[in-house]
């Protein structure tokens, strides 16, 4: 079947079937590979995208599913050669070492800061709690969301 | 060690490689493609030991898209991977030792076809006994699992002693013994990626592997084995890596060997990435142990014996099973000066997944016991248990239990002094005191622990602590450094430009450090043991100190200053390169010399060692079992810290390691089979389970023989955590913890104990 969707602003169109992950068509089809796979079965949030603005695991959405719809991956988040606050702020603070949980992470915490310009603490240890990362121990993430949000309250 | 000022070391730069990773363009093994590359997929076994009688593979090899299916008539060269005993094949020919072991390989033109043929390919065993457990796979009548020319003895893969003093004089006149049996689990990595490897023919015969590793060089070497290559033709690229501790150092020769086996037959790329379920089932993980510990000690405190039994579950084959007992071995005393010591360590074959390195490498399984028994000293003779440490903690001058005079960069004492001051020791535990007079549901307790970490290979394996670099100037006054260690995500990129940088007297946004390739540099050894960024940074000093020389006289021919010398670096470049000037420099290190004498079990074991102290204070709720770390302070010597943001994001990562390990991370194992299928059943901590305020801090007793001071911290972290917490969980329950993990049902069995 084929389907039509928007990915990072741009229109595709998209030759799959029932059987397919998004996860897939965004790795495999339209080669976006910044949307990793950690465990295939929702529980790491390495896979997280954007779906009409709010964070799912791709790979649990079956791509039939999107069809119509927007997606942003973490290749549409920087502007070009200038990083969003979230991804300066990631790599300012320590938040990345091997980098695999990274695009999931920034992409809840971007999902977040969306709807919420000053999260409390619990509401972003609420917001990334399906994110694991075995590296970092999760504070040097916590902080650079916090910073992240601070500055681009600063200068929206 | 260099002229140059340290001005960058110590400056937490923030890491190159972050850009890429928080913009998705980071490389890893599954994002890379090549032309013509097809998809592999592995025929485990599903019995823990059997007999092949025979494979039937016609069906598969007719299914649309599939290329090719081998077993191990297919092996060109020998069938096996090198590790450290060759007993591991890389496909069973006979006999299959655990359930999930290589029998056949599918290559096909998409990884869902080659998925599809491996349900295809039919294999006829005969089911044999099995024995699962070390203890039973001791017994006289247990099921032979070794492979005989890998065991000293029956299914006794290595036995090892340590022997100092007069151990039993020692027990018969101590003031107080204390005794206990502790056992650890499974611990699985859950590197956030799981395993893969990429063979590509690369011209002339020879074959190019990119993937996921520790180990770059074990990989060359495994697959020139099993393809029968000289291994000037294999050449092995690391990618980015998507976390590894320790899970990545020898599992990546057996995957790059299956895809390289596959590339070879079918001269076209092939891609052998696990998913999740196939990684956490089929491959390494923290060996379970079951460890005997006696204590002696004088009234005032002072440790006099130790009387240790080690027996650590190796799994089907050696692997790397020597070496992670040998450091159980020489690790048993912890950083305490002990006099008398014995211990003795067995590591044992059993029909389940080889375990091998994982953080810490065969400490963990030591640390829980050695920070138990002294607290239980502590207990027994009223002693505070930061003063009972105080009193026993190597110092300056002191012999370690190997009998090692340690000299230089001994900052143990300092650790824990800094460690107590900052936690507020003594205020901390009156604190928690009060909690608990009042609270009923929910109960405080404060843990420490102190941990010695050798850092390197040491005296078991001399040979392969060495490191090798190369500097090239290029025309435009850039540089390009290459290595032999890799990146992981610890940092190392990062911590190695800053020494080259240093070492060169130019500004680092000049250097360019590119992923390792086994043609650019010699045999570096592997990336482990916390000694990747020494290592490498050692080598790449030896050539910058070179390099430097060669541009000073290149600048002083023309007039340039040396103060100049990092501005005007692009003009120099140029006279170099027109007055055909050699710009490319290789560096070597090599660690000082290590003893290890294996009928004594005493010797200079490692170059140096690092230190750390942790407090953990947790609550314990007495009705669910449910135990919580609510604040933690960490406080490790490991030398000079050349980038404090990269080391505290090394302590607190191995905290939440440590903390997984004692409290939540295990796996069942019933009749050879892990209880297991992914993420799913396999508890990591989230954040909501760690301490995101922990206080970390460093105490730098420098190293003389490393790069600016520095020795390693990589593994220390996780070793000081899960016994902090553990201990933690003794002082909030009033019993002591003897299993991990330390999770709802084993807490509130616990305190259903007497106390």
């Amino acid at each position: 079947m084929n389907i039509r969707f928007a990915v990072n602003g741009r229109e595709v169109s998209v030759e799959t079937d029932a059987e397919t992950r998004l996860l897939d068509v965004l790795r495999e089809d339209l080669h976006l590979t910044g949307t990793k796979e950690g465990c295939g079965e929702g529980e790491c949030g390495a896979c997280t995208v954007l779906l009409d603005g709010l964070p799912v695991n791709s790979c649990l959405i079956p791509a039939p599913q999107v069809e119509g719809r927007e997606v942003l991956t973490i290749e549409g988040l920087a502007d070009g050669h200038r990083l969003h606050p979230l991804q300066a702020a990631f790599v300012e603070q320590g938040a990345v070492q091997c980098g695999f949980c990274t695009p999931g992470f920034v992409l809840s915490a971007y999902a977040l800061l969306r709807s919420n310009s000053a999260p409390t603490d619990e509401e972003i240890l609420t917001a990334l709690e399906g994110n694991l990362c075995r590296c970092t121990g999760y504070g040097k993430i916590v902080s650079a969301v916090r910073t992240a949000a601070e500055r681009m309250r600063e200068s929206p | 060690m260099n002229e140059a000022p340290a001005t960058l070391i110590g400056t937490a730069i923030a890491r190159p490689d972050a850009v890429d990773k928080v913009r998705g363009e980071a490389r890893f093994v599954d994002d890379l493609a090549f032309p013509g590359m097809l998809h592999a997929a592995v025929v485990r076994s599903p019995h823990p030991h059997a007999r092949i009688l025979g494979i039937h593979a016609e069906a598969a090899r007719s299914m649309p898209g599939v290329v090719v299916v081998l077993t191990a008539a297919d092996v060109p060269g020998e069938n096996i991977v090198h590790v450290i005993v060759d007993d591991q094949p890389a496909l069973a020919a006979d006999v299959v030792r655990y359930i999930g072991e290589p029998v056949a390989l599918v290559a096909a033109e998409t990884r869902r076809a080659a998925r599809a043929a491996v349900d295809a390919v039919r294999v006829d065993y005969e089911p044999l006994p099995f024995v699962a457990s070390p203890l039973a796979a001791l017994e006289p009548d247990a099921p032979q699992v070794a492979v005989p020319s890998a065991a000293e003895g029956g299914n006794l893969f290595n036995r090892m002693v340590l022997v100092k003093g007069d151990v039993d004089g020692t027990f018969a006149v101590a003031d107080v013994v204390v005794e206990g049996t502790y056992e650890t689990g499974y611990q699985e990595h859950a590197y956030l990626e799981t395993q893969g490897m990429i063979a590509v023919p690369d011209g002339l015969g020879a074959i190019a592997i990119y993937g996921s590793m520790q180990c770059p060089f074990y990989v060359q070497n495994a697959v020139a084995k099993v393809l029968g290559l000289p291994l000037a033709k294999v050449r092995v690229v690391a990618a980015a890596t998507g976390g590894a501790f320790g899970g990545k150092e020898d599992v990546p020769s057996l995957l790059g060997s299956l895809a390289a086996l596959l590339s070879s037959a079918t001269r076209r790329p092939v891609k052998l990435v696990l998913d999740r379920e196939e990684d956490v089932l089929t491959t390494s993980k923290r060996h379970p142990s079951r460890v005997f510990y006696r204590t002696a000690a004088r009234a005032d405190g002072t440790l006099l014996a130790i009387d240790v039994d080690i027996v650590l579950n190796a799994g089907a084959y050696q692997t790397l099973s020597s070496a992670v007992l040998w450091r159980s071995l020489v690790t048993a005393a912890g950083p305490y000066r002990v006099p008398n010591v014995r211990v003795v360590a067995r590591s044992v074959a059993t029909n389940t997944v080889p375990n091998g390195a994982f953080r810490g490498f065969g400490s963990p399984q030591v640390i829980f016991p050695h920070e138990s028994q002294i607290d239980l000293v502590a207990e027994r003779l009223g002693i505070d248990r930061v003063e009972i440490r105080r009193r026993n903690v190597l110092h300056s001058g002191d012999r370690t239990s190997t009998d090692h005079l340690v000299r230089d960069s001994v900052g143990i004492a300092e650790t824990l002094d800094r460690a107590a001051e900052l936690a507020d020791w003594t205020a901390r535990l009156e604190r928690a005191a009060t909690y608990n007079r009042a609270s009923r549901e929910t109960k405080r307790g404060v843990g420490v622990a102190c941990v010695l970490y050798g850092v390197g290979l040491g005296g078991k394996a001399p040979f392969l602590d060495k490191a090798g670099a190369t500097i090239k100037l290029e025309p435009d006054g850039s540089i390009a450094v290459a290595i032999g260690t890799v990146e992981i995500g610890q940092g190392l990129t990062t911590a190695v430009l800053q020494v080259a940088a240093e070492g060169l007297g130019v500004p680092i946004d000049r250097i360019h450090l590119s992923p390792v390739d086994t043609s650019r540099v010699p045999d570096s050894g592997p990336t482990v043991a916390s000694r990747g960024t020494m290592m490498s940074a050692l080598a790449v000093l030896d050539a910058a100190g070179r390099l430097r020389e060669r541009i000073e006289r290149v600048a002083k021919a023309h007039r340039i200053a040396k103060r100049e010398i990092a501005q005007r670096l692009p003009e120099i470049a140029r006279f170099f390169w027109l007055e055909n000037f050699d710009p490319a420099v290789e560096g070597w290190a090599s660690t000082e010399p290590v003893s290890w004498d294996p009928a004594t079990g005493l010797g200079d074991v490692y170059p140096v060692y690092a230190y750390a102290t942790h407090i953990a204070e947790v609550e314990v709720n007495v009705d669910t079992g449910e135990a919580h770390v609510v604040d933690y302070v960490a406080v490790h010597d490991s030398g000079r810290i050349l980038n404090r943001v990269l080391a505290s994001g090394q302590v607190e990562g191995g905290v939440a390691q440590g903390i997984g390990f004692a409290l939540m991370e295990t796996i069942e194992e019933k009749d050879g089979r892990l209880i297991v299928n992914g993420l799913t059943t396999y508890r990591l901590p989230t954040i909501r389970d760690v301490p995101l305020a922990a206080a970390v801090d460093f105490v730098e007793a420098l190293f003389p023989a490393g790069p600016f001071g520095m020795k390693g911290i990589g593994e220390v972290p996780v070793m000081a955590a899960h016994a902090a917490v553990a201990r933690a969980v003794a002082h909030a329950t009033g019993r002591n913890p003897t299993r991990y993990p330390l999770d709802p049902p084993r807490i509130k069995s616990l305190l259903g104990e007497k106390p």
